[in-house]
């Protein structure tokens, strides 16, 4: 019999490599993503600590991996759906809802032109709109518009008028596919922590007061802001930005977990405020500056700048000040003090959790809801940040990994089966 | 065979509104020679690949050239088999997307990158993909937790494995211990090692192979067949395999340097691994008098995140604390433990162990540096913190200190060791005096390189892995981490990072992953990563090879060797495909079936330069086509407009540049050459690691050139450009074609 497909769920930095990796070991591997595009959040990334390089360089790499396989199908808007089956053995239902937009698109735009419609831009967690008909980025893979239907008007048929290939097709259908597959890898990520949970924090109440993954797309250059880092109330650069560490995270009422990368993120994002407001100032409030291995010395050369202080400290509130101001009060644990410190703009670092809902009976989650990778079902397997709390190099890491349990499966499948 | 090129010219997304493409196509007849030469509205469409199609099946053509979109899009589309040469000409993010529509310069740069095209496509031809017996065995150096594990999850996939262990067993350091910490949920107990059973597992698997007190005496040949001889007690054994791993582990941090912590002047300052023998003995107590530790401190970082010592975090020492605090507090229901730290690093799910022994009211922590640590007279000891949380100095005393000394990699730097060899050589043989005591001073400052050997490599670059910062032979990239310069050669485990258990044995999964891999892309002639599924690979011309060295000594990835007289020998499997050993050879003597210095220089000479008096000047972009080529369609999709004086030419790396090329465009009139890579230094992101660094090194060299010649070396511009700084390009581009304009007109033109 011929040898089993291996299913990745997810198609952010995991899975793509989980995908590409398992591919290039000789493996048919079928890659499915919820959204209309990959990349997942590292997509949204502007730079990668430590070496402050940009995620794109990556995946282009990547994507264009994926390009030249011919031995790996890429499904967007795919979820999966239901397996069945035995270990080494399973047969996966994935739903694909409808694009609007077949494979004749050629990414021209006119649609978008076109398109009287406005939807909320997620992509840039709502800081700014898009048309109806859109794409997210220059770079997004598959390279190929895509239709929020209920953002249409009722009856609109502009973008069809516009696109001059027959790309687009309103009355596409959902569709159901069934893939026989040795095993399946989890890598469905990570969302924020919602921020506006932490009552204290202000987040939702003050305009100035924003996340960390606010704070990347304000820093990248294809962002809403072009790269310039704005205050949300009056688009003027801040004179002074606090990092809140542990935004939820290290917290019994939030997340009891450290979520890992929000250390290095703040201290990255130290940086770019540095670079792209060279008058600023910024504390970084902070339990334990949790900065491992080789992200020590990153941490040293951050911690040298003289306008960049790390203050041992829990934030205890932060509330609305003069000109959008805010005042964040924090305890000082070296000075044995509380203290306020007054902001133009807060950044709080909040945490990562995992995104292991929906997934067929067999993970085993632990008591976090990540899946730990012990334990579960024979052929099931999970990488990345919903295995635990990681940066991007450890992802890839364990997806690499998770590439190698499939293919044993596959294997063994090929074996007995 | 005989080439038959047809051009298909897309009209699509703007470009018929931008150019007129039946003139282009008679363009194509008439001057390119073509055989076919078709207009289609929409290319990619059903119709217009149809077209292709059917002149290929007819024998019209044989060899395309496709002039529509970027080959970055509608790769599916235009592919046409590897046995068919496409040739993409960008016709609509490069032109018609970011020049003016209908313009005269904008006609005319169209009509340059289809000749540029039709000149690739007539001088390429399908690689043919190389074949050899390739062994499917992987061996794996260093029996731990790491290396264990890769031997088992290689076996499982149903690959043979030979196992190297330097000790007379298997196990490593995890075997030394009591306990390891949690990773598993529920977090909160410390586990059993868990690695004899691994051990048992490797020792009955029967595709693993295990050789223990064995070490790798040496290793020949390259991914697919290296050839390796194992000294065991029994004699030397060979062993073919077709990739490695190397999981040879860590040491702990020299103690004897941290006086400065107690260690030596009292027994009853321990390391954390002298602490854990005592534990997995049974025997805890103070070595001084056998009393049992009723005050136990803890020195984290003792060694760790020091410049003086490890300037990285050894990553493990504070949950290997927090375990071992456990011992203490069972052991001595009474005893009091203080963990002096300046972070507490429990990342992830780790948090919840941390908590864990927080709740026990008997374990302190304390945040601050250690001043001191002495005898306090009355048999205890005395550790003196500063910064601590109170703000002032404090005394700690203890019956135990325990130094939780970090990691140190059980590395080698092939590099380096390669530099002290040739360092010595020198300081011997080398003609002058200065030269020889500057050669001494050299190799005193590496002797610390001497005999670190551990793969014993037989590569012209030096006998292992080359290492990054800290001697950790790992990963420059974030998004690759097993991207190492020796091919089919992964590190894993506490080696190439400071990490624990758990951590080593994930990597070493990925790692023979990446070993299983290579051997698979070998086995079908095709490269590994970054051009991963390249079928192409180097032909070497050696009848005229002058034995100048340069490929071997610029090639990243130590695929050359040399025989006596500094010939290259090509290693095929070890070949990235990047091109800098053709950037790097004088002669011209290395060519790549798709691509060659001919290939580019006739891309070059295809441009047509306009005479002095039409005032418009030519430049010429070699650009990265992995970074700096994405972003110059990034900024057409953006719809940014720059110079239409600029042709870019695309490099598989900035480093394959061969200076040639400059000398053809400068001798034909082009009146600059821009130079556009990644980012190199410290941070590099060129995915051939010295590819961007060498070409701007070669372009010192140019420059004298050009002076000698009377040409301003302003011609020509190295510049660095990461993929997101597509909005850089317009003004890179223009100013560029400014100062161009401002030097004047090229004299060589008309020549």
């Amino acid at each position: 019999m011929s040898a089993r497909a291996i299913l990745v769920v997810g198609g952010g930095i995991s899975g793509i490599t989980a995908a590409v990796e398992a591919a290039e070991a000789g493996r048919q591997v079928v890659l499915i993503e919820k959204s209309p595009f990959l990349g997942g959040r590292v997509t949204r990334t502007h730079l990668y600590f430590p070496k402050l390089c940009p995620p794109a360089c990556g995946l282009e790499i990547n994507y264009k991996r994926i390009r030249n396989n011919p031995a790996i199908t890429v499904l967007t808007q795919a979820e999966l759906e239901s397996l069945a089956g035995t270990p080494g053995s399973y047969q996966a239902t994935v739903k694909i809802a409808p694009r609007f937009v077949t494979s004749a698109c050629t990414a021209c735009g006119a649609c978008a032109e076109a398109c009287p419609a406005e939807r909320p831009d997620d992509f840039n967690y709502g800081l700014k709109k898009t048309k109806a008909a859109y794409i997210p980025a220059a770079n997004a893979f598959p390279p190929l518009y895509a239709i929020d239907r209920p953002a249409c008007p009722n009856g609109c048929r502009a973008c069809v008028d516009a696109c001059r290939y027959g790309a687009i097709d309103l009355d596409q259908p959902v569709e159901r596919r069934t893939f026989d597959v040795a095993a399946v890898i989890a890598a469905t990520g990570w969302a924020p922590y919602d921020a506006a949970k932490i009552d204290n924090l202000g987040f939702g109440r003050h305009p100035n007061v924003v996340t960390n993954v606010i704070m990347e797309r304000m820093a990248a250059r294809d962002g809403p802001t072009g790269g310039r880092i704005l205050r949300p109330s009056d688009g003027r650069p801040p004179r002074s930005v606090v990092f809140v560490q542990c935004a939820g995270s290290r917290d019994d009422n939030h997340l009891p977990y450290c979520s890992a990368v929000c250390c290095a993120a703040s201290l990255k994002q130290a940086t770019y405020v540095r670079t792209e407001c060279p008058e600023a100032d910024v504390s970084i409030f902070y339990i334990d500056i949790r900065a491992g291995g080789r992200l020590e010395d990153f941490y040293a050369r951050v911690a040298a700048d003289d306008c960049i202080k790390l203050i041992k400290g829990k934030v205890a509130k932060v509330e609305a000040a003069e000109d959008g101001d805010l005042l964040v009060t924090a305890e000082d644990a070296l000075q044995g003090r509380k203290r306020s410190h007054r902001a133009s703009l807060v950044v709080l670092a909040t945490g990562i959790v995992p995104q292991s809902g929906g997934l067929p009976a067999g993970f085993v989650r632990d008591e976090f809801q990540f899946l730990p990778g012990a334990g579960g079902r024979a052929g099931l397997y999970s990488a990345g940040c919903v295995r635990r709390p990681e940066e991007v190099m450890a992802s890839v890491q364990d997806a690499t990994g998770a590439a190698l349990e499939a293919i044993q499966d596959v294997v063994r499948g090929a074996v007995h089966g | 065979m005989d080439k038959k090129i047809g051009v298909y010219i897309c009209g699509g997304c703007g470009i018929a509104e931008s150019i007129d493409a039946a003139k282009l196509a008679a363009l194509a007849r008439k001057e390119c020679k073509a055989q076919a030469a078709t207009v289609h509205p929409f290319l990619c469409g059903g119709e217009g690949l149809e077209t292709i199609r059917k002149d290929l099946a007819a024998g019209a053509v044989n060899t395309l050239v496709v002039a529509a979109c970027s080959p970055r899009v509608k790769t599916e589309a235009f592919d046409f088999g590897a046995r068919t040469v496409v040739e993409r000409v960008n016709l609509r993010e490069h032109v018609a997307w970011s020049h003016a529509p209908n313009d005269e310069d904008t006609r005319v740069l169209a009509e340059d990158y289809l000749r540029m095209g039709v000149a690739r496509a007539r001088k390429s031809e399908a690689p043919v993909p190389a074949s050899d017996q390739i062994s499917r065995d992987v061996l794996v150096v260093g029996g731990g937790a790491a290396g264990l594990t890769a031997a088992l999850e290689t076996a499982e996939a149903g690959y043979g494995v030979v196992l190297v262990e330097k000790q007379a067993t298997l196990g490593g350091f995890a075997a030394t211990l009591k306990q390891r910490f949690p990773t598993q949920p529920p977090y909160a107990e410390p586990l059993a090692d868990g690695v004899r059973e691994l051990a048992d597992r490797a020792l009955y698997h029967p595709r693993i192979r295990v050789l223990t007190s064995a070490g790798v005496e040496s290793v020949q040949g390259q991914p697919g067949m290296f050839d390796a001889t194992i000294r065991t007690e029994a004699g030397t054994t060979n062993v073919r395999a077709g990739a490695i791993v190397e999981a040879t582990g860590w040491k702990p941090y020299d103690a004897t340097r941290l006086t400065r912590l107690g260690y030596g002047a009292s027994p009853d300052v321990v390391t954390n691994v002298e602490l854990e023998k005592m534990a997995a003995e049974g025997r805890l107590a103070r070595p001084s008098d056998g009393k049992p530790a009723e005050d136990v401190v803890f020195i984290q970082c003792a060694g760790s995140r020091d410049p003086e010592h490890l300037s990285y975090c050894s990553s493990v020492c504070c949950m290997a604390t927090l375990k071992q605090a456990g011992y203490v507090r069972r052991q001595n229901p009474n005893a009091r433990v203080y963990v002096v730290y300046r972070d507490i690093r429990t990342p992830g799910q780790c948090e919840a162990f941390y908590r864990k022994v927080q709740e026990d009211p008997l374990n302190f922590f304390v945040k601050g540096e250690v001043e001191a640590v002495g005898a306090n007279g009355d048999g205890k000891l005395s550790v003196t913190l500063k910064n601590t949380l109170l703000g002032e100095s404090v005394a700690l005393m203890a019956d135990l200190v325990v130094l939780a000394t970090g990691m140190s990699p059980n590395s080698a730097d092939g590099e380096a060791i390669r530099a002290l060899e040739d360092a010595q050589t020198r300081a011997v043989k080398g003609q002058t005096e200065a030269q020889r005591a500057e050669a001494s001073r050299k190799a005193d400052e590496l002797k610390r390189h001497a005999g670190t050997q551990i793969l014993n490599l037989a590569y012209r670059q030096g006998p292992d892995l080359p290492a990054l910062a800290n001697g950790f032979p790992d990963s420059h990239f974030v998004c690759f981490p097993y991207e190492t310069r020796r091919t089919g050669i992964y590190a894993a485990g506490a080696v190439r990072s400071p990490m624990d258990i758990a951590h080593a044995e994930e990597d070493a999964r990925g790692a023979a992953l990446k070993a299983i891999q290579s051997i698979e892309l070998a086995s079908r002639g095709r490269a590994v990563h970054p051009r991963a599924g390249d079928e192409s690979f180097p032909a070497f011309f050696l009848q005229r090879c002058t034995q100048c060295k340069r490929c071997t000594e610029e090639c990243p990835f130590g695929a050359l060797d040399e025989d006596e007289k500094g010939t290259p020998r090509p290693n095929i499997y070890r070949c990235r495909r990047c091109g800098i050993c053709m950037g790097a050879c004088p002669e011209r003597i290395i060519s790549f079936a798709n691509y060659s210095v001919d290939m580019i220089a006739t891309m070059v000479k295809a441009i047509e330069v306009p005479e002095e008096d039409e005032e418009k000047p030519r430049v010429v972009a070699f650009i990265c086509e992995n970074d700096a080529y994405p972003a110059l369609d990034i900024a057409g999709f953006h719809r940014l407009q720059y110079d239409p004086g600029v042709r870019v030419i695309p490099l598989r790396c900035l480093g394959s540049l061969n200076i040639v090329w400059i000398a053809d465009a400068l001798s034909r009139g082009i009146d600059g050459v821009m130079l556009i890579g990644c980012k190199y230094g410290d941070d590099y992101q060129c995915h051939f690691v010295k590819g961007s660094e060498l070409a701007n090194r070669r372009m010192e060299n140019v420059k004298e050139t050009l002076q000698r010649l009377q040409l301003e070396p302003e011609r020509i511009q190295v510049t660095q450009l990461a993929i997101n700084e597509y909005g850089k390009l317009p003004e890179l581009l223009n100013g560029f074609m400014e100062l161009v304009r401002e030097i004047g007109p090229n004299p060589y033109k008309g020549f």
